[in-house]
């Protein structure tokens, strides 16, 4: 069991690794795409693309499912949950903004006194 | 004492974030409704400013928020004042220009107090499950570039350790 993690948390690291695909999560972040898509904006030809995509698919970060001739990927959450922090990111935001209020509400708080 | 934020996801459609503070409730009903004090502290990631804060604080009564960081980059939202119950209850939708969150949002703003401290209650609901998971990855995302950023340090520590081992 705790091998299977393991083993699962390596495969996401691995598949972290390349900057490529971290450039392909990010786009994905944003909502489904099709392979050419991703590929695009990194100069990338269609095989290569697909076969960060399969990295990533055998990390179980990204689903891939074929429509027509279509491929289109969409970001998968858990594993990602399970590497960093589901919500990691928007905590961090919020963290900062009320350690900002904290100090504002110190300085409100002195003028209160002041008066 | 440092007060530690909670994130949860009471239901599909929701995200609730609950943070205490030690000031009484009417200063942090304040800090959300007064332009002069909201742009001092709802700035988001280091890098970004608030030029725009303009807020009508009237049931009905529209508000705008532009941020703009030191790239260049700039992210606007606006909505309208739902609910105002001074200094306890704000309701307010939610729509970000670039739309990101797939439609309006509606978001509630609970602030109880109890002997000089305050509980701030923020619930913000999406019109789909799909809009929410969206927003907060984008969040996941921007958290996951600081980690990458640390990861690669620690490997570039690992590989000079290699070095110097040979």
């Amino acid at each position: 069991m705790v091998q299977d993690q393991s083993k699962s948390l390596d495969r996401v690291f691995h598949a972290l690794a390349h900057p490529a695909r971290r450039t392909m999560l990010r786009r994905l972040a944003d909502g489904e795409r099709n392979l050419s898509e991703l590929a695009a904006p990194l100069h990338m030809s269609f095989p290569a693309a697909s076969k960060h995509v399969r990295v990533l698919e055998r990390a179980r970060l990204v689903r891939r499912r074929v429509v027509g001739r279509t491929h289109l990927c969409r970001i998968e959450g858990k594993p990602l949950a399970d590497a960093s922090g589901w919500l990691e990111g928007y905590r961090r935001i919020w963290e900062a903004n009320f350690a900002r209020l904290d100090d504002l509400l110190d300085e409100l708080k002195g003028e209160g006194k002041k008066r | 004492m440092k007060d530690t934020l909670k994130v949860t996801t009471p239901t599909d459609r929701e995200v609730v974030i609950t943070r205490v503070f030690d000031a009484p409730r009417a200063l942090i009903f304040d800090c959300h409704t007064k332009p002069e004090l909201v742009r001092r502290w709802l700035l988001g990631p280091p890098g970004w400013t608030m030029p725009v804060c303009e807020i009508d604080l009237r049931v009905g009564g529209r508000y705008r928020y532009v941020w703009r960081h030191a790239d260049g980059r700039e992210m606007g939202m606006g909505g309208v004042m739902r609910e105002i119950v001074v200094p306890e209850r704000l309701v307010q939708t939610e729509l970000f220009d670039e739309d990101w969150t797939g439609g309006e949002t509606v978001a509630t703003l609970v602030l109880t107090e109890k002997v000089g401290r305050t509980t701030l209650t923020n619930t913000v609901v999406y019109s789909t499950r799909e809009a929410r998971d969206g927003a907060l990855r984008t969040g996941m995302t921007d958290g996951m570039e600081a980690g990458y950023a640390r990861l690669d340090e620690l490997a570039a520590g690992m590989a000079n350790d290699t070095f110097q081992k040979e």
